[in-house]
């Protein structure tokens, strides 16, 4: 038996309910929660889709910390405590476990696409397994949005959140710009410019907490959004890369 | 009255998996205003899942591919009950569907030459599928996804407005396919977050849905999979075919037990891996089936050869097709050679270098070093098989898939007859592109024929709008009332054990008079709370879904006395060729009663073409056909150019 504290309500307030629930070898929070829903509270509301860490739907605070319910093991937890989940701090609560993640939606939105070269049709696309192997990592992303509920930017600054696309659409800003084909600069798209400009790169001070909460385990911080940082500022500032574009050497800076 | 939000589409799309959202593009790219509906988060279908590939002939690997091949293979995988004309359509125009995905933005794993990598998968005679490790299907999602988004940035640029011509409704449920006329007219449902009401008007609705692996006990698919589309089309006066097969997926997780049915992909094998019981034997080598004989390897070394020379070995018999795999295993294990839980032992780390795994299949890697301190770089999986997949499904038009419903269109795992009797691996990925695509035309240019729309009918809706609150009302007087959860629960436990991988005729019967016992305690069905994100109401609901689909899949196993692909009666162990010519279909019974819900007929399987007959041996096609289907030696054969055929000839 383990006690379970599982904070209820919806977006006029709640409340931390205990429960009392069988716990057996080998299942996760998520078999917990289930379990809650067919014997004690068949109207707690939770997301879940795959039970397999491949979707990211199942994302919750469990004992404070952001992760998904699949994939934290019940034998990882401290046995004697009880376990405390509560709903995804950064966005508002729509009922119990569910938050209205449409933030990140409209983030997604505001990301220019993948501006497909002009002279290759489909099929003739060629590129090395080196080449991808860094936007690939970034595409292991499964939008759990554990990364973006725990980015202090915006986890208790409502008011940062007009201005800054959180550390998975910053990442998929990096991926584009690591695309070996995105033609944004051929079409007079700056992604560096515009990761800076208009999506807040600026405002990440490379704390790694998205790096530590990715189930995934993709080096965010590290692998994305330091290079991105790198290679705007190397557009912003360097005076050799401002003075070839002034004179035509390179595309826009 | 009570209070829907309404709207009005030319195209709605029920469901936002690969098929979805593939028909939705399509549709927006044809000018229509589109709606695409699911049931989760945009992004989060249970297309995700899918680990392995995309199966298309591109050729990549080895240049010796075609889509003749591709065919060839995926009707041998269907035992030939295939529509034969789904199976050429999706053969010829898959390579197109997975170039057009890197115009979109994919990522997929390279070739030395920079093209597309392909791997081996069961079933399939050369490296066939497209990848990106053991996350195909993420890619897959994402990139149509994104495709989507593109497509809104457009329209912002265009008219200011995200959602001026595709809009996503998440967490939204359908109910009902509404009609007007024997036309279809739109569709009703309620939104899961706020419990409201909404109906949709639109000339045309695609179903794509997915699956029904929900009913049963153990499986590899999510809580979406309760047959949605299958009743709604049932529901709507549209047929399902072919509902016995259901693919038991031969390698699932099976310890620890609350992972039971989690899928470990095919790939484990495609990349080398092998299966081993509790006495160390590679069995698989005792279970090549006849039909295979002269195509699979006959000992351990020929097979291990062939991974790195397949042009003068034959491939080992891990990767039969799935249904001689899950077979297999369940009979090792019945023998009394199973696992200490229950399975067989699947191992891949005596056979790779531990950097390769991590390299190939690193959700594997990660799914069971995390799910059961596993580390498949140093010790085998056990593995059983698990539901996965229906080959069953709507009964459609095989170039523009649609149902026999005016404007009702069905595609990817919803839609019937493109795998036959037994789907191959790699097939599903391609299936949804391809009718995805077809759908997405057909039923843009359903809707802009019209002159007139169907109007929505407001006593379907009042209708609708009681079913769908009916589990909130309790039961009649005082009748005792049920858990949604346990009618789910003991459903599952029916299907799985009654009308499971084996099957048997008095089982089949019980299975009936179970579920006819099941949907009467799911009508007295109560659920507390209110309709705000309410599970407990979401499953009351889906159990009218999953107790339809059962029925037709329980009946029509009892009916088809023959052992083919997903269906195996251990009282009519063999395959029959006159089986082959029948397709089993299912409606809506005219007069339901608390027995039967649906109404079985045989109608005959059309013939296949002459020349895609002649590109199998005669040898090969008198395993499968009847005398007088072969073609006849003394007929002149015409064309066997690679040129897509049009049209239908028979």
């Amino acid at each position: 038996m383990a006690n379970f504290r599982v904070w209820r309500g919806d977006a006029s307030g709640g409340e931390i309910k205990d429960f009392k629930v069988e716990v057996n070898e080998g299942e996760v929070v998520l078999d917990i929660v289930h379990r809650l829903q067919a014997t004690q509270a068949p109207d707690l509301a939770v997301r879940w889709n795959c039970k397999a860490g491949k979707c990211g739907s199942c994302s919750a605070e469990i004992n404070g910390r952001p992760r998904l319910m699949c994939m934290t093991r019940m034998s990882t937890l401290p046995p004697d405590e009880p376990v405390t989940l509560t709903p995804l701090r950064a966005f508002p609560v729509q009922r119990d476990l569910v938050t209205d993640v449409s933030f990140n939606y409209t983030k997604a939105r505001e990301i220019p696409a993948f501006v497909p070269p002009a002279d290759l049709k489909p099929g003739e696309y060629r590129m090395q397994q080196e080449d991808v192997n860094r936007s690939q990592e970034f595409r292991k992303c499964i939008e759990c949005f554990l990364c973006q509920d725990t980015c202090h930017v915006v986890r208790d600054h409502e008011e940062n959140k007009p201005a800054f696309a959180g550390p998975r659409f910053l990442m998929r800003m990096a991926e584009l710009d690591m695309h070996p084909l995105d033609a944004a600069e051929e079409s007079g798209l700056d992604r560096k410019k515009s990761a800076q400009e208009d999506h807040g790169l600026g405002m990440c001070n490379i704390t790694k907490c998205c790096t530590e909460v990715c189930p995934e385990h993709i080096k965010i911080t590290d692998n994305a959004l330091i290079p991105l940082k790198e290679r705007a500022a190397d557009r912003k500032y360097d005076p050799l890369v401002w003075l070839g574009a002034k004179i035509g050497l390179r595309g826009r800076g | 009255m009570t209070e829907v939000e309404s709207h009005s589409y030319d195209v709605v799309v029920v469901g936002a998996g690969g098929a979805g959202l593939r028909a939705a593009i399509e549709a927006r790219e044809q000018g229509m205003r589109t709606a695409i509906i699911c049931k989760s988060l945009f992004g989060k279908a249970h297309t995700v899942m899918a680990e392995g590939g995309i199966a298309a002939s591109m050729g990549n690997v080895n240049s010796d591919d075609n889509w003749q091949t591709h065919f060839r293979d995926t009707m041998r995988g269907g035992k030939f009950l295939n529509h034969w004309r789904m199976a050429e359509l999706h053969a010829l125009e898959a390579p197109d569907r997975v170039w057009e995905l890197e115009t979109w933005g994919a990522l997929f794993d390279r070739t030395k030459d920079g093209r597309i990598s392909q791997r081996n998968f069961g079933g399939h005679e050369y490296p066939r599928l497209a990848h990106v490790g053991d996350r195909t299907g993420l890619e897959l999602i994402r990139t149509l996804q994104q495709k989507v988004v593109s497509l809104q940035q457009e329209d912002f640029k265009e008219f200011g407005d995200h959602e001026a011509r595709i809009r996503v409704f998440q967490e939204y449920t359908v109910t009902r396919v509404l009609k007007a006329d024997e036309r279809v007219s739109g569709v009703f449902g309620y939104q899961r977050e706020s419990g409201r009401f909404f109906a949709m008007e639109a000339p045309s609705v695609i179903l794509a849905t997915g699956g029904i692996g929900k009913s049963f006990k153990v499986t590899s698919n999510s809580w979406e999979y309760t047959g949605d589309g299958h009743a709604l089309a049932l529901l709507a006066g549209a047929t399902l075919m072919n509902m016995e097969f259901v693919q038991f997926h031969p390698t699932g997780m099976v310890w620890p037990p609350s992972v039971k049915g989690i899928l470990v992909t095919e790939s484990v094998r495609g990349d080398g891996g092998v299966l081993r019981n509790s006495d160390g034997k590679r069995f698989m080598f005792d279970y090549i089936p006849d039909v295979f004989k002269e195509k699979y390897a006959e000992s351990e070394a020929e097979g291990d050869r062939w991974y790195t020379d397949q042009a003068n070995n034959r491939r080992p018999p891990e990767l039969l097709p799935r249904d001689e795999v899950a077979r297999a295993i369940n009979s090792e294990v019945k023998a009394g050679r199973g696992t200490p839980h229950g399975g067989v032992y699947l191992d891949v780390s005596t056979r790779l270098p531990a950097e390769e795994i991590r390299r190939r299949l690193p959700s594997m890697h990660h799914q069971f070093m995390e799910l059961a301190d596993v580390d498949i770089t140093a010790e085998p999986m056990e593995v059983g098989p698990t539901c996965h997949y229906v080959m069953g499904g709507v009964e459609v038009d095989p170039d523009t898939a649609s149902s026999s419903v005016p404007g009702l269109y069905a595609v990817g795992e919803v839609a019937g007859g493109m795998h036959g009797s037994n789907r191959l691996g790699g097939n599903s990925l391609s299936d949804l592109l391809v009718f995805g695509r077809r759908a997405g035309l057909h039923a843009a240019l359903h809707a802009a024929s019209l002159t007139e729309r169907p109007a929505l009918d407001q006593a379907q809706i009042t209708a609708a709008a009681a079913e769908a609150v009916a589990p909130f009302e309790g039961a009649e007087g005082d009748e005792p009332v049920e858990n949604p959860y346990t009618v789910h629960q003991e459903l599952q436990r029916s299907m799985n054990t009654l009308v499971g991988i084996i099957r048997r005729e008095g089982e089949m019967r019980e299975a009936l008079e179970r579920l006819s016992a099941l949907r009467e305690r799911a009508e007295r069905a109560v659920v507390e709370g209110h309709r705000q994100f309410n599970p407990g109401w979401h499953l009351a609901l889906d159990l009218r879904n999953m107790l339809l689909v059962s029925e037709c899949i329980a009946r029509s196993a009892l009916e088809r006395t023959e052992s083919r692909g997903g269906h195996t009666r251990e009282d009519h162990p063999a395959m029959d060729s006159a089986w082959r010519k029948v397709n089993l279909i299912c409606s809506l019974a005219e007069k339901p009663t608390p027995e039967a819900q649906i109404t079985l007929q045989h109608k005959a399987n059309p013939p296949i073409r002459t020349d895609l007959l002649e590109l199998f041996e005669t040898d090969e096609l008198k395993k499968y056909l009847t005398a007088d289907e072969l073609p006849s030696a003394e007929v002149p054969t015409p064309r066997t150019t690679t040129d897509a055929p049009t049209g239908a000839e028979q």
